[in-house]
């Protein structure tokens, strides 16, 4: 039983004051997104073969590096926005919500680190 | 966790066919929710016939005829007959909307006829408000302003400045677009849904009201406002053809903008 009223109930904790940057920046590499899948696409298919000793050739390339970064970091970064968002709209016990949020993090986290050290590592050894 | 079936004491059975029609005349079939708080029985799909030529010419016509001739205890909310109480909001056929302002001709011989959504029910098709006009009311509707009213006339909105509240008033908070809203489904404890959020772009867009700045603060948050997906049901379902959807993103645009 519980006697809170219907307005308390209805203000809650209050605002957040924030927000704005979430939604701002899943726009953002949403658009980042757009180019850098064409030219990933574009990247697979004008490779005349797939064979690991021209892989590390061509990523190794500056621009390529570059831009293969740069999609994986937005990839990822729109990714873990987008998780976000579907964990609090559908889980609302409290414990796993907070759990999934945080291993989503971690994980994203590491696919970005292990994604960095992946593309520098083929740059040094070219 | 989302539940993707009722409990099973909110599983709809078959109800009861009740009939007032002979074989020659044109017959209506209304399928309407029965449920009765003190029963203790599941909630019920009740099949009621009645001879179209007896009947008016809108939905809440044939509700109010199967409550005058076949079954007293239907329990629904019904008051202007003419789309600006909200009071008849009910799910008719499977889309939200005001029962007074729908033809029964646009739907064929058959209607099935559902309280709102995702709403505790109360009896019936009634269901319970209460949250929703407590949310209404925690986003204070009313004209807040810092600036005393002038002494001697109103204070002055130009035809340019009055024109922006066109699509803005017209909302009779019927909450048919809140409850076809999923994301109002799964966080509506939280979530002001679309119906609040444009009454709440009401005042911030109102040229005479001095509390924009607060209003935003209040609604920037990942719950009460960002909640909103773009799913556009509440544009969709709208019985008065406003776009609450549109209201939603012009916050967020005024959000965005006041960041720099």
């Amino acid at each position: 039983m519980a006697f809170r009223t219907p307005l308390g109930k209805a203000r809650g904790l209050g605002s957040a004051k924030s927000g704005t940057e979430h939604w701002w920046l899943q726009r953002l590499t949403a658009i980042a997104l757009i180019p850098l899948s064409l030219w990933f696409v574009a990247f697979l298919v004008t490779l005349p073969e797939f064979s690991y000793p021209l892989m590390v050739v061509w990523i190794a390339r500056p621009w390529n590096a570059i831009l293969l970064l740069a999609y994986l970091w937005a990839a990822l970064y729109h990714g873990i926005l987008g998780l976000q968002v579907v964990v609090e709209d559908y889980v609302h016990h409290a414990g796993i919500k907070l759990a999934s949020l945080v291993l989503l993090r971690l994980l994203f986290a590491l696919l970005a680190v292990a994604g960095l050290w992946a593309v520098i590592r083929l740059v040094a050894l070219v | 966790m989302v539940q993707l079936r009722l409990p099973p004491n909110s599983r709809v059975m078959p109800g009861k066919e009740v009939s007032s029609v002979s074989d020659a005349e044109k017959i209506l079939t209304v399928r309407v929710y029965r449920w009765h708080p003190d029963a203790g029985e599941n909630p019920r799909l009740d099949t009621f016939q009645l001879d179209r030529g007896q009947c008016g010419a809108m939905v809440l016509d044939a509700l109010i005829q199967i409550k005058n001739t076949l079954d007293t205890t239907l329990a629904f909310r019904r008051s202007c007959r003419e789309g600006v109480c909200g009071s008849c909001a009910m799910n008719i056929n499977g889309r939200n909307t005001l029962a007074c302002t729908k033809a029964i001709d646009d739907y064929g011989d058959t209607l099935t006829i559902y309280p709102l959504p995702h709403q505790q029910v109360v009896k019936d098709l009634v269901t319970d408000m209460t949250h929703f006009y407590a949310q209404y009311a925690a986003i204070e509707p009313w004209l807040q302003t810092v600036t005393p009213a002038p002494a001697d006339r109103e204070r002055l909105q130009s035809e340019e400045e009055r024109g922006r509240l066109d699509g803005l008033y017209d909302c009779i908070l019927c909450a048919c677009c809140s409850t076809a809203c999923p994301s109002y489904w799964w966080n509506s404890d939280k979530y002001l849904g679309p119906a609040v959020l444009l009454q709440a772009h009401r005042w911030i867009a109102d040229s005479r009201d001095e509390m924009t700045g607060e209003r935003l603060d209040d609604l920037e948050d990942p719950f009460k406002l960002y909640r909103c997906h773009t799913i556009m049901n509440c544009t969709d379902t709208c019985p008065k053809g406003l776009n609450p959807a549109k209201s939603i993103a012009e916050i967020k645009k005024l959000l965005l903008e006041r960041k720099g």
